[in-house]
């Protein structure tokens, strides 16, 4: 057990730095760090040695966040692939400067926020984030692409996409 | 070559490098006869970068303590203080101290290890998991400065239920840094801490729970990289832990000692 509990707090950093992310507010992530650190404590002995501790505890915080989430007491509105990506000034160097990487994650349908934080932050394997949050894999990979084409999208602006088609 | 096509997967494992090497090499092939791939696949490794760069800063911050707090419920209080060490050392090195505490102890002097007890080594134990937790600390290394030295003693005395006192290293280089209160066996215990020019850091640890062990003299134990004096003296327990050689660390506990049974 004291391993276990050893493993599961070396986590900590990792799900901060990842609830960070995925809620965009420090205060907000901590309380989900915290409710997923309960859930997981009660739920220690069910965790499978020899499996990865933190794939399960991902999977912890995506349900935590879901729930969160779907609670009706603030009005969020989700983005999905419809809604018309804002027009950015085009920067020279057609990269996202991290302010605009803050302000571009948030634009992203949580569902594409999660697996694309989980493969580029937490260097998970797409199997590995399958797993965490019950998806098929096909699913997994059709949000990475699109998340990463909007991130893209967001910061380049639509029109110097269609420039470089024409360049081409 | 029989190659399979490339897929939109296949661009997004070659960003996130999970391609086998051969693999690795068809996709630059590809890639390398189309520019507008090219760009696409820079962008998106340049998105992880600027992910990595605005959030892995959050890894090296202090774990706010309503976090680790949530297992005391769960676990006992040793293994929430060994957990902590885990945190401060996150990064792979996690259960030296679990392993380092087995059979570590070294005697420095004639009446040391052979009767040490399991209650005693456990105050070198907690010292040194204290002083790993906290040293390290930049921004909140204690609860009260030696700035309010008068306030710290105070403060301390009260919730100890009996004066103490830091004592003064200044003329073996160390100052004080300052003090705070933590959780001992039964109740609070205390820590000072001291640093010397070079930001070298010394915690030391006052016990006043240790009136059902015996009087101890010198102890000297290895806590993974922490040696530790410690000694037990009627109700008090004392721990000197830090990073510096025994030697050293004789000498600087020899002048406590010697402090503590002038006071």
């Amino acid at each position: 057990m004291p391993d276990d509990s050893t493993q599961l707090i070396a986590c900590i950093p990792r799900l901060r730095r990842y609830a960070r992310a995925l809620t965009g507010d420090g205060s907000r992530a901590d309380d989900l760090v915290q409710d997923t650190l309960e859930r997981g404590w009660n739920k220690l002995a069910s965790w499978r040695r020899g499996t990865d501790m933190r794939a399960w505890l991902f999977g912890i915080m995506h349900n935590v966040h879901v729930d969160q989430v779907r609670k009706p007491t603030l009005a969020t509105e989700e983005l999905d692939d419809y809604t018309p990506v804002p027009h950015m000034p085009h920067s020279p160097t057609a990269g996202l400067e991290l302010r605009d990487m803050e302000s571009a994650l948030r634009q992203l349908p949580a569902d594409q926020r999660e697996v694309l934080l989980l493969v580029a932050l937490e260097d998970m394997t797409y199997d590995e984030v399958a797993a965490a949050l019950q998806l098929p894999i096909g699913t997994v990979m059709s949000r990475l692409s699109r998340a990463r084409e909007r991130l893209r999208a967001i910061a380049e602006g639509r029109p110097i996409i269609a420039s470089l088609k024409v360049v081409k | 070559m029989n190659s399979l096509p490339i897929t939109e997967a296949d661009l997004h494992a070659y960003i996130d490098g999970l391609l086998p090497a051969a693999r690795h090499a068809e996709i630059e092939d590809y890639l390398s006869a189309r520019p507008e791939e090219t760009a696409r696949m820079e962008a998106y490794r340049a998105q992880n970068a600027a992910l990595h760069a605005l959030y892995d800063p959050i890894l090296a911050e202090p774990i706010p303590g309503r976090l680790t707090a949530s297992q005391s419920v769960h676990g006992n209080l040793m293994q929430r203080i060994a957990a902590g060490v885990a945190i401060a050392f996150f990064s792979g090195s996690v259960g030296w101290f679990l392993h380092g505490a087995k059979g570590n102890d070294v005697s420095v002097a004639q009446n040391t290890s052979a009767n040490a007890t399991p209650q005693d080594s456990q105050l070198a134990r907690r010292a040194a998991i204290a002083h790993v937790v906290y040293s390290p600390d930049v921004r909140h290394p204690v609860e009260i400065g030696a700035d309010q030295e008068d306030q710290l003693v105070t403060w301390l005395s009260k919730r100890l239920g009996t004066p103490i006192h830091p004592p003064r290293l200044g003329k073996l280089g160390y100052e004080l840094i300052g003090g705070r209160l933590l959780p001992g066996d039964t109740g609070p215990v205390a820590q000072f801490m001291y640093h010397d020019v070079t930001g070298q850091r010394l915690t030391l640890y006052v016990s006043n729970e240790q009136a059902g062990n015996k009087d101890t003299g010198f102890r000297f134990t290895e806590q993974g990289p922490v040696n530790v004096f410690y000694w037990i003296d009627g109700k008090f327990g004392y721990a000197l832990s830090g990073s510096i050689n025994k030697n050293a660390l004789a000498k600087i506990a020899t002048a406590v000692f010697d402090q503590l049974e002038k006071s």
